[in-house]
């Protein structure tokens, strides 16, 4: 790929607010219930009725709006964003146009060490829209639809970045930092696989030098994390590659197919967005004071820079490991969990970041869902700091304490995987090996030191890595010292 | 300000209206009689009045978030023209 180019990135974050009622009715935000039973007049849009706004929504978009260091505008209000589409059936959606509750704002990314900051344009609060499944393959092919409205009315905030990402990295490193804040405030779990999260972006390429921004495209549709970097790589090729061909990019709308590993272009023969935004007669302005916003940011938690900067200052972890197991609540709290039961930190983050984070990730699961308690992962670093297993046999413990949920010591015991710390039984099995490679040992003895590596190696080996390693390398070296 | 026939078809079209030619006559016509009225109000010096947001003078009406049942699958899909699955059947969208 050629890299006389720059590419641009801004992103629009859409988060599902964790309130109990929607953001206009009294109905429940739960997901997963049976198809319209989450549904009333007002999310219906039935003829005649009103939208009263639910308080812990602005309370949610103030909380939210602080910790990204928004302004948080006193004056805001509701208006309607006019098009028709089978899954809104008020025939507007209900958003915030020219006075957003949140103004600008910013969040700090780390990127290859480095960090960087991210403008936040604003934050507005707006409803959701129903959830549509179409009889076919896909939408095209679909001869009729089929709409549940549970969704319909759960609160959203948009969030909006300035065009501030200059890679898909960065981009995936805002939305990572995103999402910790939102967790960190509990204002929304941000699941995207159940669509908690959603992000749409915008992309475009400029040459290196050139300050104005080129022809940008809208990217939907990617539901994860990695579908983001994915869909963000591809568009910057696909940019690149039509203007060095002599073409131009057009400016539309794309949706990125999983499957294909490609983005398509959502038909644009449908004219351009008309939305004819007005504000809500139904609804009264909200006017935000000083007070509200204290009694708020009195309420706001310790933020994943804060408690990153905690865990160097307090535990004397590296930056990069602080940066890892703050950047999840959940990672950071199961974190915190463990420091009760063993003092190390250091060691209770090696593990987190290497076993736990991997077998977490083979196994598709959260944090949340880690079949290995805290307390239980401490007693495992027990039993490594008091000799009775080796690193080596703890790994493996590990990995069945994490299939069967059975604890540390049960699983030593049944499996007889105590190290082997007496020189009696060593000894045995170093003579053995000391026997049976004479050529390691005759370097050894002529001066080549690290030929000890292997012979303990082959030691650790026989005895089914239950040896002592430390005691097995004293003595090996005393005996043919 | 006057629009042409062609906004008024325009506008038509995104409040889902079909219009016959003569009707679509009769509303520019109408349409542009409503413009030049607002015109008219134009012609005041607004520049020390601040914008009306809501006829009302009235903030901040909220309610506690507290959720309850309303409608049960039945009775919300009872005015549904076709329905399956406990779900609104809508033609073809695309």
């Amino acid at each position: 790929m050629s890299n006389q180019w720059e590419t641009v990135i801004g992103l629009e974050v859409h988060t599902e607010l964790k309130t109990k009622s929607k953001i206009f009715c009294a109905c429940s935000t739960e997901f997963g219930g049976e198809p319209n039973t989450h549904v009333c007049p007002v999310c219906l849009g039935m003829p005649g009725t009103l939208p009263v706004a639910n308080k812990k929504v602005v309370d949610f978009a103030i909380k939210a709006g602080l910790a990204l260091n928004c302004e948080i505008k006193e004056f805001n209000k509701f208006d309607r964003k006019n098009y028709y589409y089978p899954d809104l059936p008020k025939g507007y959606q209900i958003s915030q146009f020219d006075l957003p509750v949140c103004g600008q704002g910013h969040l700090d990314i780390e990127v290859n060490g480095q960090t960087k900051r991210i403008g936040i344009t604003r934050i507005h609060m707006e409803d959701d829209a129903g959830k549509l499944n179409h009889e076919g393959e896909v939408i095209a092919q679909a001869e009729s639809s089929l709409v549940d409205y549970n969704r319909a009315g759960v609160p959203l905030l948009e969030i909006v970045s300035e065009p501030d990402m200059r890679s898909p990295e960065e981009a995936a490193a805002y939305l990572e930092k995103v999402k910790a804040i939102l967790q960190y405030t509990e204002v929304s779990d941000c699941k995207m696989q159940e669509g908690s999260l959603r992000c749409d972006a915008n992309i475009s390429i400029r040459p290196l030098s050139a300050t104005k921004l080129g022809t940008r495209t809208e990217l939907k549709n990617m539901n994860s994390f990695k579908a983001l970097q994915k869909a963000l790589e591809y568009e910057v090729e696909r940019h690149i590659e039509l203007v060095e061909d002599g073409g131009t990019v057009v400016q539309e709308t794309r949706s990125w197919d999983e499957s294909k590993g490609m983005t398509v272009s959502l038909r644009s023969k449908e004219e351009a967005h008309d939305y004819r935004y007005f504000p809500d007669p139904d609804l009264v302005p909200l006017v935000i004071d000083e007070k509200w916003i204290e009694s708020i940011r009195n309420s706001l938690p310790e933020l994943p820079d804060e408690r990153k900067q905690r865990l160097i200052n307090d535990y004397d972890l590296p930056k990069y490991d602080a940066e890892i197991i703050t950047s999840s609540k959940d990672l950071a709290d199961y974190f915190d969990h463990c420091l009760d039961h063993f003092r190390d930190a250091k060691k209770i983050s090696n593990w987190i970041m290497g076993e736990l984070l991997r077998l977490l990730n083979v196994n598709d699961k959260e944090v949340a869902d880690c079949p290995v308690a805290p307390k239980e992962l401490g007693e495992l670093l027990h039993l490594i700091e008091k000799g009775t297993i080796s690193g080596k046999v703890a790994k493996q413990v590990f990995e069945e304490m994490f299939a069967s949920g059975k604890n540390a010591k049960q699983i030593v015991k049944e499996k007889g995987l105590e190290q082997i710390s007496d020189t009696g039984e060593l000894e045995k099995i170093i003579e053995e090996i000391i026997a049976a490679n004479p050529d390691p040992v005759s370097d050894y003895k002529s001066g080549k030191g690290q030929a000890i590596g292997f012979l303990v190696g082959q030691v650790m080996k026989a005895s089914k890595g239950k040896a002592n390693p430390q005691m097995v390398k004293k003595m090996l070296s005393d005996k043919l010292g | 300000m006057s629009i042409s026939k062609k906004e008024v078809e325009h506008v038509a079209m995104l409040a889902r209206l079909e219009f016959s030619e003569q009707e679509l006559e009769e509303y520019t016509e109408k349409m542009n009689d409503i413009l030049g009225y607002m015109d008219k109000l134009n012609q005041l010096d607004t520049s020390k009045v601040a914008a009306t947001y809501h006829v009302l003078p009235i903030n901040n009406v909220l309610r506690e978030d507290k959720d309850r049942h309303y409608l049960d699958n039945e009775t919300a899909l009872k005015n549904a023209p076709d329905k399956k699955d406990g779900m609104f059947k809508v033609p073809r969208i695309v």
